[in-house]
């Protein structure tokens, strides 16, 4: 998993709180200019609750009416990345990486691998001890789900990416069969029993994906 | 002719399915252009032309598995 060779600098963006459309733009604006040989970019933020679909989903793994959906202001988005249907909302810490992965391995399993190697090194930093789940892309805490992961690639230059919860209101995702499976989602505050500073992981984040990129 | 073959994606990964073709016979690809994306566990990959020139057939449907290496279609210069 090794990246041997040191990489230029990275571009890091934090939005804060953005809706999923807007930071969707940012990231093909992103993707565009990475494209024309600018800095790789990580995009760090959080989104009002959406629910997005992926190329592989089903309809179906949602749980709620659409008018239930509508009274909450819940938005649904079909989006071109792999995966099943997923959950964002405040308080969960999501990154978007704009690497251009011609100048790391042009290997989507391995990307996957790196990526998810990032989240379980930044739960480890909060005393997490968490893992991947053989045969299903993702992080785990025991048998709970607490990162989801799934991106799109575009001249081999990568966009959507991976959501950790920190500290989601886990009862939303009561709406949904996450990546349509009848899985169990957990979050950082729900196994340390507090509110953690989503702004400490975000740095956290940082620090482990230029670690395991080389930047 | 230029051949359009589903590209080595990375180790361990043998297959992918065609998501949607955003073209179709007689249109005029620039090389470097997205032509098809395909999707594989949790991935969505967009498949680039390595070629100028007009797409003159379409081998595989959308929805329709494809083995790393087998031809997506064809393309006149």
């Amino acid at each position: 998993m090794e990246i041997k060779e040191k990489q230029k600098a990275l571009q890091i963006k934090n939005l804060g709180v953005i809706s999923y459309k807007q930071a969707y733009e940012i990231q093909m604006e992103c993707l565009e200019r990475v494209s024309l040989g600018e800095l790789d970019t990580l995009i760090l933020c959080e989104h009002p609750t959406v629910l997005t679909l992926g190329r592989t989903s089903d309809e179906e793994n949602i749980l709620v009416s659409k008018e239930e959906l509508e009274k909450n202001n819940i938005l649904v988005e079909f989006i071109n990345r792999g995966g099943d249907i997923t959950l964002h909302s405040t308080g969960q810490l999501v990154a978007y990486p704009i690497l251009n992965l011609k100048h790391f391995d042009k290997d989507l399993k391995l990307y996957l691998k790196r990526i998810e190697k990032v989240a379980i090194d930044l739960l480890g930093c909060f005393g997490i001890v968490a893992s991947r789940l053989s045969g299903s892309t993702g992080v785990w805490v025991n048998d709970k789900k607490i990162a989801s992961i799934g991106i799109g690639v575009r001249k081999w230059i990568t966009f959507h990416g991976i959501a950790i919860n920190i500290n989601t209101n886990l009862d939303l995702f009561s709406m949904i069969r996450p990546c349509g499976m009848d899985v169990q989602m957990t979050s950082m505050a729900d196994i340390k029993g507090e509110f953690i500073d989503i702004n400490k992981t975000k740095n956290s984040f940082i620090d482990n994906f230029c670690s395991i990129f080389n930047f | 002719m230029k051949k359009i073959i589903l590209p080595e994606l990375g180790q361990g990964i043998e297959k992918a399915v065609i998501s949607r073709w955003y073209c179709k016979v007689g249109d005029t690809i620039r090389e470097g252009d997205d032509i098809v994306e395909i999707v594989t566990d949790k991935a969505a990959f967009n498949v680039p032309a390595e070629d100028s020139g007009i797409l003159s057939e379409i081998l595989v449907n959308e929805g329709e598995e494809l083995k790393i290496g087998e031809l997506l279609a064809t393309i006149e210069s």
